[in-house]
């Protein structure tokens, strides 16, 4: 399954000018602030903006065309959308809500209830399905939403936002199910998401969208360690480690450690942002829980400060001021002391 | 206040009014007397024929209202909308310049299908319907516009054809605004008066719908117009009651 796709499309005064490619069993994250254009890249994959100029290929089938007078209607496209707010019907059953994309396709009605059970039994959703969906809450509706287009058995599924209308709590849970479910769903996966968090732990690939167009695209690690725009440095430009907590200190999958405030035993995301992370010449003596020994492998100027790449256990990127680099005299292949207050390593349940 | 008092009394004394000298001993023998029933039936065969045309023609008209954007869009929805403020005699002239027999289509109707409007049951659906359906599309299309199409887009990524979208996402979430629209336009077909008469005429048995028949009778039996006029306002209250969560507020 490969999606193929360049869009160009005008909606108002904003301009979406996209193009994307998506490998077979990649989840791709479009990562971009509010406003940017991701929902309607999403609306426009799925056929549901038309296209002033741009063609859209899924597994070498065209779904738009728009030099050559192409264009399959949503409803033959083989794409499954969940939305930001989920929109289930309000007036169907949550299972007839699921049954529905089974219906439209002319299934009948028994069967069509049957593997629509199947699919909330599979995605994890309590019993009670005779109930309507305003009395869900907002994890269940997600999974419900999920099931539904899951059980049209789309060649791409795109999610909008999936994690933004729960609270922080559900999030952690929907997260690690969600990905359960992605991983084992054999089509191209395509994100949108406003959390670089979100983005960098459910995604292969970052693509970053903003003001309609992408400015940077490659893997987590790539774009959070060469940011090609200040905007991309502040949106994804920190550093993001795995590991295992346990009693505040978390083991590193890429070797190291690090000691952070309150984190939670298990499997975790560490973030750490490169403006908390101070250098020294000297070993330092001070409140900071982490010190370490690194090498300076590269240093980037972007406007008035310096990014400064340092190999270690573990690797991690500082952001310092060009005078900080002078005073320390820092050059590559230097070695300096590097140090994380343990109340900036922000920890996210993997 | 007390201009807020005197408004109050203005609408409140007609009733009272009403309520006070309805003889009501004799009520229900007036109500039996064939030519009430008549009226009767008739009001309620015209006003329901009137709702279900609406239903099927006005349904289609709000939906490209709200939905479809043409050149000429707001000068046809001012024309399907004109009955609301026109006069009904002036519409009852007006159909019969268009249906009757030296109408536009009216000779046309008559001449090849021996079918003539005026002055019969069928003129008196018409006239309704006429009066009466602005109200069912201009609720619909309200409802129409003021519902998430985001839910027809869901529908349609889900495989829903646009026709399945229609009556299994559009028309269940608009529910409440064909429910009100039906109820209102029949309401206003029930009481029509001026539009019926002029193009339909007043036939007992016919074309005399209740209105008719009170009119009439105002002057040859004033108690039966009395209980007829009663009979049209519970009709009326109990249709207030009923949208009274969607007019008045649920508050």
């Amino acid at each position: 399954m490969t999606l193929e796709a360049r869009i160009q499309a005008g909606i108002g005064g904003f301009v979406l000018d996209v193009e994307l490619a998506v490998a077979p069993g990649e989840l791709v994250a479009i990562l971009g602030p509010n406003g940017a254009g991701k929902t309607s890249l999403l609306r426009a994959l799925a056929g549901l903006l038309p296209l002033s100029a741009g063609r859209v290929t899924l597994d070498g089938v065209v779904l738009e065309d728009s030099a050559a007078g192409i264009r399959v209607p949503s409803e033959r496209r083989p794409i499954g959308l969940v939305f930001q707010d989920y929109l289930l019907f309000p007036h169907l059953s949550v299972l007839e809500n699921v049954a529905f994309g089974l219906r439209a396709r002319g299934m009948a009605h028994a069967t069509a209830i049957a593997q629509a059970a199947r699919w909330l039994d599979r995605v994890g959703s309590p019993a009670d399905w005779g109930r309507k969906p305003a009395s869900l809450s907002g994890g269940q509706a997600q999974r419900v939403a999920l099931a539904r287009v899951l059980a049209t058995n789309p060649a791409l599924l795109l999610l909008d936002e999936p994690m933004a209308a729960l609270d922080a709590s559900a999030r952690v849970e929907f997260r690690r199910d969600l990905r359960r479910h992605l991983e084992s769903f054999p089509g191209v996966r395509l994100l949108v998401t406003h959390d670089p968090v979100e983005a960098m732990a459910m995604a292969d690939r970052l693509v970053v969208l903003e003001h309609g167009r992408v400015l940077q695209s490659g893997t987590p690690a790539d774009v959070t360690q060469h940011p090609r725009s200040r905007y991309v440095a502040d949106l994804v430009g920190v550093n993001l480690f795995r590991g295992r907590a346990s009693y505040d200190v978390i083991t590193l999958a890429d070797g190291g450690s690090l000691t952070a405030a309150g984190a939670a035993d298990g499997d975790v995301f560490a973030v750490v942002h490169p403006r908390t992370v101070a250098l020294y010449r000297t070993r330092p003596d001070g409140s900071p829980r982490n010190v370490w020994e690194g090498r300076a492998v590269d240093l980037d100027l972007e406007g008035d400060r310096v990014r400064v790449r340092l190999a270690g256990s573990p690797s991690i990127v500082a952001e310092v001021t060009p005078a900080a680099v002078r005073e320390l005299g820092l050059d590559r292949g230097d070695r300096v002391w590097v140090s994380v207050k343990a109340t900036e390593v922000n920890v996210y349940p993997a | 206040m007390i201009l807020a008092g005197a408004g109050v009394a203005f609408f409140i004394l007609p009733l009272v009014g009403l309520l006070l000298r309805t003889p009501w001993t004799s009520a229900w023998e007036q109500l039996g007397s064939p030519e009430v029933l008549a009226a009767l039936r008739l009001s309620l065969l015209a006003s329901f024929s009137a709702t279900t045309i609406g239903l099927i023609l006005g349904v289609p008209l709000a939906w490209t209202f709200a939905r479809l954007t043409f050149p000429g869009r707001s000068v046809l929805r001012a024309l399907t909308v004109l009955p609301m403020v026109l006069p009904p005699v002036v519409g009852g002239v007006a159909l019969l310049l268009a249906f009757g027999r030296r109408g536009l289509l009216g000779g046309w109707l008559a001449t090849t299908f021996g079918i003539h409007l005026p002055f019969t049951t069928a003129g008196a659906i018409i006239a309704e319907t006429f009066v009466a359906m602005p109200f069912l599309v201009i609720t619909v299309e309200a409802g129409l516009r003021s519902m998430d199409t985001r839910f027809e887009d869901a529908a349609r990524t889900l495989g829903a054809s646009r026709w399945t979208v229609l009556w299994r996402v559009t028309l269940p979430l608009v529910r409440p605004s064909l429910i009100a629209g039906a109820v209102l336009c029949w309401a206003r077909a029930l009481g029509e008066f001026g539009a019926t008469i002029t193009f339909a005429g007043n036939f007992p048995g016919r074309t005399q719908t209740m209105p008719l028949a009170v009119y009439l009778a105002l002057e040859t039996n004033p108690d039966a117009a009395i209980v007829l006029s009663l009979v049209l306002l519970v009709v009326s209250l109990t249709v207030l009651i009923g949208l009274r969560d969607r007019w008045l507020g649920a508050s």
